[in-house]
C-alpha cells in the first residue's frame, strides 16, 4: 500500500510499505478515503517532537471504511463507514472511564503523560497514521463512529480532530454569556475555537495571529475581531486596552510548539529545542486574561523540560484547563451540530491533494503557500 | 467593561451550549471511587509482545496495544534504550532521544543506498511546491546554501588552496 514515510526533518516521501495487519483482537483495518495534514503533524515535520522515528507514517485525523476486524469487535462491521477520533483509547481504565480518552493509560507504553494517538512519534505510542491507504486502528468498539447517512466526508473527516479540540478549547474556557473569548493562533484549531465560542454564548470573541489571510479567513469563518500582532506593540496591552483595561474573560491558546513572536522563545524553543517549544502564545494568553480569568490550552507543546513542562500539562490535562480534545465524548453533539448546519467545518478546506504527492502537501501548509488553510489528502485508493 | 446586552442571534447556533456551571474557576470532581484502588482496572487482552517495545519507567508495563512503527534499531536504537532508563521527568530522557532522532536520519539515508535508493530531497521537502508558489524564497534558500556550503569547504580546502581561491577572486 502507499503511506507517507518521514524521513527526516522537513523530508517526507510517500513510499510503498506493507498493509497493517489484525495484532489484537480489538484491532480493524481501516481503507482511509479521507486524512489531513494537521498543524500538530508540522511539529512533527520540523523535527520537534522527540522520538519521531525514521520511516513513520504520520497523520491522525482520518475516515474511512472498514475492511477488516478482529475477532472481539462487536459494534463495527466490515464496509461501515467510519470517522476515527485521533486519540487511541481502551474505553476501560480510570481515565477513559472519567471519558478522558485523550488521557488513556492503555494505549501507549512509551510515555505516561500522553496517551495513544494516531501516527504522532513513538512518544504517542509508535502507531503509524492515516496518511496512507490502509490503516490498523486498535480498540475499534471504543472510537471509530460510524458516519451518519447524508455527512458529507470533507465534514466527517474535520470531525476526527478540527472540530472537537476547537470545541473543547472554548467548552475548557467555561465561556460564560457575555465574555470576551481571545483566541491566539488562527490556524483551523484557532479558527473553530473562535466559531464555538460563540456557541457556548461569548458576548465578544477576538483572534490574533500574524497572517493576514488566516485573519481575513476567520473573519468571514468565525464571524470575529480578527488582529495582526504584527502591528501592535504588545499583544497583552492590546487586549487589556480592547477590555476597558480589565483583561479578556478567556484567552485560549490555539497555537503550542512553534509560535512566532518572540526571538528568544524562538532559538530556545524552535530552533536548540532546550524547552518544549516556544511559548510565546502561551505568556500572551496568561499575561492578557483578566484576574480569575480562565487559560485554555488545545496547542501541542513538546515534553522536553522548559520552566513549567507546559506539554505535559496539556497531555495529562491537568487543570489550568488543557488537553487533548476528548472526542468521543464530543461526536454526539458535534455531529449534531453539523447536521443541522450550525457548525460547516468542510469550509475550512482549501487543498485537496492526492496523497501521491503529500511532500508538496506539507510544503504548503508548512509554509503558508497558496493561501492554505487546511489541506486534505485522498489516497488513489479512496474510490469516494 | 463591554456591553454584554447586545443581540447576537445572527450567529448561528449562538448560546445553544451555554452552560452556567461549567465554570472552571469552581471546583469540579467527575471521578469514580474506583479510582482510589489505583492501577486496577480489568485490563484489556495484551497484544502479543513479538517485537521490542520500549516502555516508560513511569508505568509498570507495556500497555495492552502498542503501536507497532518502528523498533528501535542501530545506533539510534542504542540511545534510545539509553533514554528510556530514565523517566520522563529527566533531561536524561528527553535530550537523547533527539539526539537518537538526529542519529536515525542518517540511518534512514545510508539505509536507502543499501536498498539502492538515492533519496530525492528536493522531492521530499516539497521543493516543487515552493517553486511554484514562492520562486523568491526558494531562490534565497539555495543561495544560502550554497554560500555556506562553499564557505564549509573553503575552511576544509587547506590554507594553499584558500590563498589561491582568494587571490583569483580578487584578480577578477
Amino acid at each position: 500500500m502507499l503511506a507517507m514515510n518521514y524521513r527526516g526533518p522537513k523530508r517526507v516521501r510517500i513510499d510503498h510499505k506493507p498493509m497493517p495487519e489484525i495484532l489484537h483482537p480489538e484491532d480493524a483495518i481501516v481503507r482511509v478515503v479521507r486524512s489531513c495534514i494537521c498543524g500538530s503533524d508540522l511539529h512533527l515535520y520540523n523535527g520537534n517532537v522527540p522520538d519521531t522515528r525514521v520511516g513513520s507514517t504520520f497523520g491522525h485525523e482520518f475516515v474511512g471504511v472498514v475492511e477488516e476486524i478482529g475477532p472481539d469487535v462487536q459494534k463495527l462491521k466490515v464496509g461501515d463507514k467510519v470517522i476515527v477520533p485521533f486519540n487511541i483509547a481502551c474505553g476501560k481504565c480510570a481515565f477513559c472511564k472519567q471519558e478522558l480518552y485523550g488521557n488513556c493509560h492503555e494505549a501507549n507504553s512509551q510515555a505516561s503523560a500522553v496517551g495513544g494517538i494516531f501516527g504522532y512519534s513513538h512518544t504517542a505510542g509508535g502507531y503509524n497514521g492515516g496518511q496512507a491507504e490502509y490503516v490498523r486502528v486498535p480498540y475499534a468498539d471504543v472510537g471509530p463512529t460510524v458516519i451518519p447517512e447524508g455527512m458529507d466526508l470533507d465534514d466527517a473527516v474535520m470531525l476526527t480532530d478540527v472540530v472537537p479540540t476547537g470545541y473543547q478549547a472554548a467548552e475548557m474556557g467555561g465561556i460564560q454569556k457575555g465574555d470576551t473569548v481571545v483566541v491566539f493562533g488562527a490556524g483551523p484549531i484557532g479558527i473553530m475555537a473562535a466559531k464555538c465560542s460563540w456557541l457556548f454564548g461569548a458576548g465578544r470573541v477576538i483572534v490574533i495571529d500574524k497572517e493576514e489571510y488566516r485573519l481575513e479567513f476567520a473573519r468571514n469563518y468565525s464571524q470575529c475581531e480578527a488582529y495582526n500582532f504584527m502591528e501592535m506593540d504588545d499583544p497583552a496591552v492590546f487586549v487589556k486596552k480592547t477590555t476597558d483595561w480589565m483583561g479578556a474573560d478567556v484567552c485560549i491558546d490555539a497555537v503550542g510548539a512553534e509560535a512566532a513572536g518572540n526571538v528568544l522563545q524562538t532559538i530556545t524553543g524552535r530552533k536548540l529545542l532546550l524547552q518544549a517549544g516556544s511559548a510565546t502564545a502561551l505568556h500572551w494568553a496568561i499575561n492578557s486574561v483578566k484576574k480569575g480569568g480562565i487559560v485554555s490550552i488545545v496547542g501541542v507543546y513538546g515534553p522536553t523540560d522548559n520552566l513549567v513542562p507546559i506539554g505535559n500539562v496539556v497531555n495529562k490535562g491537568i487543570t489550568i484547563r488543557a488537553n487533548q480534545a476528548s472526542v468521543k465524548r464530543l461526536l454526539p453533539r458535534l455531529i449534531d451540530h453539523v447536521m443541522n448546519g450550525v457548525i460547516k467545518p468542510k469550509q475550512l478546506i482549501t487543498h485537496r491533494v492526492p496523497l501521491e504527492e503529500v511532500a508538496d502537501a506539507y510544503r504548503i501548509f508548512s509554509d503558508k503557500l497558496d493561501n492554505c488553510i487546511k489541506p486534505v489528502l485522498i489516497p488513489p485508493s479512496a474510490n469516494m | 467593561m463591554e456591553d454584554t446586552t447586545k443581540d447576537y442571534s445572527h450567529i448561528n447556533g449562538w448560546g445553544i451550549d451555554a452552560d452556567p456551571k461549567n465554570d472552571p474557576t469552581y471546583p469540579m470532581k467527575r471521578r469514580t471511587n474506583e479510582e482510589h484502588s489505583g492501577y486496577s482496572w480489568e485490563r484489556p487482552p495484551q497484544q502479543p509482545i513479538n517485537m521490542e517495545v520500549l516502555h516508560s519507567i513511569e508505568r509498570p508495563n507495556i500497555s495492552a496495544v502498542f503501536g507497532t512503527a518502528m523498533p528501535p534499531s542501530g545506533l539510534s536504537g542504542m540511545i534510545r534504550r539509553f533514554a528510556f532508563k530514565h523517566s520522563e521527568n529527566s533531561y536524561l530522557h528527553w535530550l537523547p532521544l533527539l539526539l537518537a532522532d538526529r542519529v536515525n536520519v542518517v540511518e534512514g539515508i545510508i539505509e536507502d543506498f543499501k536498498e539502492g535508493k538515492a533519496p530525492n530531497i528536493f522531492a521530499e521537502k516539497g521543493y516543487p511546491a515552493e517553486w511554484k508558489y514562492e520562486k523568491g524564497s526558494l531562490v534565497t534558500k539555495m543561495a544560502v546554501g550554497a554560500a555556506v556550503v562553499g564557505v564549509a569547504v573553503l575552511m576544509f580546502a587547506g590554507e594553499k588552496k584558500r590563498k589561491k581561491w582568494f587571490y583569483n577572486l580578487m584578480e577578477r
